[in-house]
């Protein structure tokens, strides 16, 4: 059995596509994600968008995006799954698992190296929130989780 | 314009960074400096240069819907290889164009 890795699947479905068509796009992913020892961690629709340009005669699109764990033969097989329907106008999937960590190493490693700088400088490793404009605090707010 | 006045009493000293400035302006006694440019992702602090931020990559593709160049944008050479991937993965998406029309 192959190692479970993040991925993040973003597919297109055409505009005239009804809620119910979408929804059943979904459980389809969801349940070969399932099948194939995978999970769903995350679901996203940021609905209807203006393309950048035309796919298959349409201007616009409806976007979903799913975070989900698992192999990379699930990746293989939802990809292959969703070059066949119709309706799915693009799809892409991008492993991002190993992306997220380099991104929380640098974190972390910054905020011990500003953490030692301010002891060397004689003060509290953490800014109080009265001292430091507010872009360091956000800074801070940052280290706890990813955004995707 | 008193900022470029004040930079042109020091503009020989830091020679390099406004060289094409000088050579451009000509007679215009240098009145253009450049502003060193820096990286918006080292300065912003921006760890993840993700293709679904189209606000972000959009302002690194201009017009012509080309990619901004390094020279020009002042982005560093790793996050400008992150920038240019995430670019890629947001035009498959049709987050970008391709060119423009």
């Amino acid at each position: 059995m192959s190692a479970l890795r993040t991925y993040e699947l973003v597919y297109i479905v055409t505009p005239e596509a009804t809620e119910e068509l979408i929804a059943s796009i979904h459980e389809q992913v969801e349940q070969t994600t399932q099948r194939m020892g995978g999970s769903l961690s995350k679901t996203e629709n940021w609905g209807r968008r203006k393309l950048a340009y035309e796919i298959k005669r349409q201007k616009e699109g409806v976007y979903v995006l799913e975070v989900i764990e698992g192999t990379g033969e699930l990746m293989k097989e939802l990809d292959r799954r969703l070059k066949v329907v119709d309706q799915v106008i693009r799809h892409l999937v991008v492993r991002v698992d190993e992306e997220q960590r380099v991104v929380e190493r640098t974190r972390t490693r910054r905020q011990t190296f500003q953490e030692r700088r301010r002891v060397a400088r004689g003060l509290p490793p953490r800014p109080d929130p009265s001292e430091r404009p507010a872009t360091n605090d956000d800074d801070a707010g940052d280290l706890e989780g990813i955004e995707v | 314009m008193p900022f470029g006045a004040k930079k042109s009493g020091t503009g020989r000293g830091r020679g390099a960074a406004s060289k094409t400035g000088d050579r451009a302006q000509g007679g215009q006694r240098r009145s253009l400096f450049r502003r060193r440019k820096v990286c918006k992702f080292c300065a912003d602090k921006i760890d993840d240069i993700n293709y679904k931020d189209v606000k972000l990559l959009a302002s690194f593709v201009p017009e012509r819907a080309k990619v901004l160049p390094r020279r020009i944008s002042g982005t560093c050479a790793k996050h400008q290889r992150k920038l240019r991937v995430a670019i890629m993965r947001a035009r498959v998406l049709a987050l970008l164009p391709y060119l423009a029309d």
